[in-house]
């Protein structure tokens, strides 16, 4: 019971930050007020025993990318530039699409449902079988590394085109351009 | 930051127990929460404190953009090379019990393998993320 309470106060923590962040222009203050969301939904997480999940929304979501949007804020205005546009088309597309998510949200299994379609599939085998199967005391780590180690191989991938990405885009990784108007400038 | 004395002093006291968590985190990832993913962004987020305090040519000196290229894509190599030694093997990719012969064995370096793989991208990529974004106008200047 204590949990329910604590999950549904941890919820309104999280719309009262979110409707916070939409209604101030400052972007220090917008920045973090979602380190505090990403924190307060990893005490979320750790109430649902998802603490797996919890550790990486606190070093990721509280930790690392409230410094990179930081880094990048310095490149920006202080201040949000406020908006004259005409915004009732806008309003009208995230009337509906919230409609449409609330309709499909009310046909989702109910919170905590042991007949959910989730925890019937995979999940039970996998909590049954994988501590004598494999000998590993965490299941999140065997579903991570050994069950869905594809899963992991792509996510890797992923996060190393973004660095890829991201260096090619931003800093001076264009070395062979460079190197090659040299020598043309040499012959 | 530079000049601060708190802030210079805090740094150093608090890099060594931030690395010695992340390498906790990323070893000990089969046994409690945790993994390559959590553990890369906490030894990432040591450096990043360290290039935050010291400065970006001070951090880019501990860490260069070259060391992270190779970094990210040395972790990337280790996850496929895991696969195709246990294809190697005689088994399927990816699968960890072919890598020793014994479920127990096998699984464990495994895992231990890939999630560095992954520790290692996570880590670098976030560095160089970190380098990228504050030196942006540093560089085109």
């Amino acid at each position: 019971m204590t949990g329910l309470f604590i999950n549904i106060f941890l919820m309104c923590l999280l719309v009262a930050i979110a409707v916070m962040v939409v209604r101030t222009g400052r972007l220090f203050a917008v920045i973090v007020m979602s380190g505090a969301y990403s924190l307060i939904s990893a005490a979320f997480f750790v109430n649902l025993d998802a603490v797996d999940v919890a550790f990486t929304e606190a070093a990721v979501g509280a930790g690392v990318s409230s410094v990179l949007f930081l880094a990048a804020m310095a490149y920006l205005p202080a201040e949000e530039k406020p908006s004259t546009d005409n915004n009732l088309p806008a309003l009208l597309i995230c009337g509906i699409a919230g409609l449409l998510l609330v309709t499909a949200a009310s046909h989702l299994p109910a919170f905590g449902d042991p007949d959910a379609p989730v925890h019937t599939h995979v999940a039970p085998r996998y909590l049954a079988e994988s501590g004598d199967a494999l000998h590993i005391p965490n299941v999140v780590t065997t579903v991570l590394a050994s069950y869905r180690g594809f899963d992991t191989l792509g996510e890797t991938i992923v996060v190393f085109t973004a660095g890829l990405g991201v260096l090619l885009l931003l800093t001076g990784m264009t070395r062979t351009r460079k190197h090659k108007s040299r020598k043309r400038d040499e012959g | 930051m530079q000049n601060n004395p708190v802030f210079r002093l805090a740094a150093k006291i608090l890099f060594a127990p931030i690395m010695m968590f992340g390498l906790y985190v990323q070893f000990h990832g089969d046994y409690g929460p945790g993994g390559g993913f959590q553990a890369g962004v906490i030894i990432a987020a040591a450096f990043i404190l360290h290039g935050l305090v010291f400065g970006l040519d001070a951090g880019r000196r501990l860490v260069s953009t070259k060391v992270n290229v190779v970094m990210m894509s040395l972790g990337v190599l280790l996850y496929g090379s895991v696969g195709v030694v246990s294809i190697l093997n005689g088994g399927y990719f990816l699968d960890y019990t072919a890598l020793t012969g014994d479920v127990a064995g096998g699984q464990h370096i495994g895992i231990l393998l890939v999630e560095l793989g992954v520790g290692l991208t996570v880590t670098s990529v976030m560095l160089a993320l970190f380098h990228a974004f504050a030196g942006f106008v540093e560089d085109k200047s």
